[in-house]
């Protein structure tokens, strides 16, 4: 799995959350898949959980990306709410990704707020591997 | 492009992992017994069909998935598509709803009447189906860990129409044991929540007669990631659950097993989904015949709605889900289906405009008034091909729920997150196939335009909705009478701790406009919460 890295490089570290009530955790499961082969340490919240809960994870876990996936329609109102708790908590130092049933016009919103990228339905799974890598690098 | 030789043709697999070759013929299905498993329609097996001579008799029932907003709105749209010549109610509730949650709960902002109409008490019921005759149209109640609930309601409904029980006719999907593979929507753990299944199973089998206490959702785990087969497998082997649970209540498998009803999901390959329809009613009428001892043939008939899944259309070129809709409207049809639904070419953006309802109706209407589907029975029965692929779908069918029942079958598969982890590792491996072009998806990895416009109209969300709701929530808890509903809680409460039969209670405590998530909150005290595998 480390085949690429050099000895002793921490792994990206990323939490895949479902907020809210929304039950449609396929895309959460694939994207969660395909980090993992990528040799990604990834956590899946599993449903339902509230922002906090999210960001509590994140902080305790110490990862690098949340990846939210919504398909209910309430991006922006949960989107705005996990980058305000980030930023009460300290927490600006995480990458925020978002997937799910984006429409295109609402790209723009969810930067405004800090979203690091959006990946609506039909993103392509390498294109998100690529772009953790390549984001996370740059930091460290 | 240059014509490829006999020897370099591509293979053909299935997403069932079946080999397709390029031409079939007699010696594909010299063994079959047309007597023993193919039959006449309406006859045990009923592969060609549960009734003798299906829709030149009665066209399938047309049931659109819809709701939205407050139960005033819904009530305007159902009122609208039954105008258009809809057939049934197919009723969408927004997540709180569908969790139990009452519209002032912090965890429901954001989400009330988003995603479907929201439902708090007995009142919001009522407005949905003012002025609707239930007692002539059967209506389709898509919640299910809270199913009990909402049955109790929409009974009382019945009631307050003037509409006796024995002649209400529907299905709540009452499906728990599939929310937990997809979906998504549970609450409580998988022993009480099939406990709640066995109550209103029994309940309706003594009350009303004619309605479909649950109904077994392949659709759902299709549209996880799950293969045409492990849909029929998944779904046989969750009926199977209930049935269990149901006869450990002394009923007889002749006594419910007539109402059993089923949803399944129709995308990808023509000839896989026909095949996998004929064979699951053919394996099915064996399962309750052969291993629940049913005598009567009604029993062994997989009733069943079969629609367009939305796991087949595409978020590129949306118009090109019109026509997909048409093609699953088709096989649903060539099928053999009671009822077809299609998700509209809209869905993978937003809920359905009217513009697109509309079209995905007109789309059942013209398949069955203009193209001939309501001539014949089964009109592809006897294909050399259809019938060969009917016969290796059920083998795959059968050895894939023989796997699920030699790890102790489906609550320990789910409890444990082995179908969970099946389906999921399914998706991952068809999203790679569609992304590395193996498999073709046109306008995503074939016929790809590059300067898209997408006019797709979004419905618009009203945040008002959760206002009035908490509004008439506050209004109603004004009026109602504290007392009664706290006896009615109380009894409900006793009758959860021990194994008597819920529904009396559930009865009275919507009648006395307890809200759903006073009662939800009853049943998560006594049963507890569902822990999610999250391992992947």
């Amino acid at each position: 799995m480390n085949r690429n890295k050099p000895l002793g490089e921490k792994k990206i570290r990323v939490v895949i959350a479902k907020p809210g009530l929304d039950g449609h955790d396929t895309g959460a499961k694939v994207v969660a898949h395909a980090l993992k082969d990528a040799g990604m340490e990834v956590i899946y919240t599993g449903l339902h959980r509230t922002i906090d809960e999210i960001v509590n994870t994140a902080v305790q876990e110490d990862v690098d990306v949340i990846g939210l996936s919504i398909y209910s329609g309430a991006h922006l109102p949960l989107s705005k709410k996990l980058m305000d708790r980030l930023q009460e908590r300290g927490a600006t130092d995480k990458f925020v990704l978002v997937g799910g049933n984006i429409p295109q016009r609402d790209i723009k919103t969810l930067k405004s707020y800090g979203i690091t990228e959006v990946f609506p339905v039909g993103s392509i799974l390498d294109d998100i591997v690529e772009f953790i890598k390549k984001k996370v690098g740059q930091k460290k | 492009m240059k014509k490829p030789k006999p020897e370099e043709l591509k293979e053909v697999i299935l997403e069932s992992g079946i080999k397709v070759k390029p031409v079939y013929s007699p010696e594909d299905v010299e063994d079959l017994d047309y007597e023993k498993k193919i039959g006449s329609p309406g006859e045990y097996p009923f592969t060609r069909g549960i009734h003798p001579l299906m829709y030149r008799q009665r066209p399938w029932t047309m049931r659109q998935y819809s709701g939205f907003g407050t139960a005033k709105e819904t009530n305007q749209r159902f009122k609208w598509l039954l105008e258009q010549g809809q057939t049934a109610l197919n009723v969408a509730f927004d997540l709180p709803t569908q969790l139990g949650l009452d519209s002032d709960d912090p965890l429901a902002e954001e989400e009330v009447g988003r995603v479907g109409m929201a439902i708090d008490t007995l009142k919001d019921l009522e407005e949905a189906f003012t002025d609707i005759p239930i007692d002539e149209i059967s209506t389709s109640l898509t919640i299910n860990p809270v199913a009990s609930v909402m049955l109790a309601m929409y009974l009382v409904v019945a009631e307050k129409q003037g509409i006796p029980w024995d002649t209400v006719r529907g299905t709540t999907q009452n499906d728990i044991l599939k929310e937990y593979i997809g979906r998504g929507t549970w609450i409580f753990p998988v022993a009480p929540s099939i406990r709640l299944i066995g109550d209103v199973v029994e309940f309706c089998s003594q009350n009303v007669p004619k309605f479909n206490p649950f109904s077994v959702c392949g659709y759902h785990i299709r549209e996880s990631g799950a293969t045409p087969v492990q849909e029929m497998a998944y779904a046989f082997e969750i009926a199977i659950t209930y049935i269990q649970e149901v006869l450990k209540r002394g009923l007889r498998i002749d006594d419910f097993a007539g109402r059993i009803a089923f949803n399944f999901d129709i995308h990808g390959n023509l000839w896989e989904q026909v095949a996998k329809f004929r064979a699951g009613r053919r394996l099915w009428a064996e399962i309750v015949k052969e291993r629940f001892g049913g005598k009567n043939p009604r029993s062994m008939t997989l009733r069943m709605i079969a629609g367009g899944g939305g796991g087949g259309l595409t978020i590129q070129q949306p118009e090109n889900n019109i026509v997909r809709g048409a093609y699953y409207a088709l096989i649903s049809a060539l099928s053999g289906t009671q009822t077809m639904a299609l998700c509209s070419y809209d869905e993978a953006y937003t809920i359905p405009s009217k513009k697109a309802a509309l079209i995905s109706l007109r789309t059942m209407q013209i398949l069955a008034d203009e193209m001939g589907l309501k001539d014949t029975v089964d009109p592809l029965g006897g294909s050399y091909y259809v019938e060969w692929l009917t016969n290796e779908m059920e083998k795959k069918i059968e050895e894939c729920m023989e796997k699920v029942e030699k790890r102790g079958g489906m609550i320990k598969g789910i409890e444990s997150g082995y179908i969970q982890g099946e389906v999921s590792r399914q998706a991952y491996i068809h999203e790679k196939k569609i992304q590395s072009g193996e498999i073709t998806k046109v306008g995503v990895n074939k016929y790809v335009m590059k300067e898209e416009i997408t006019d797709v109209e979004l419905h618009p969300f009203n945040p008002e909705v959760a206002e009035v709701q908490k509004k008439k929530l506050q209004e109603i808890k004004a009026q109602r009478d504290e007392k009664g509903v706290k006896e009615a809680l109380l009894g409900l409460k006793k009758a959860a701790q021990t194994s008597e039969n819920v529904m009396p209670h559930l009865l009275k405590a919507v009648k006395s406009y307890a809200t759903l998530g006073e009662i939800t909150s009853i049943f998560k005290e006594v049963f507890g919460e569902f822990k999610e595998p999250t391992g992947l």
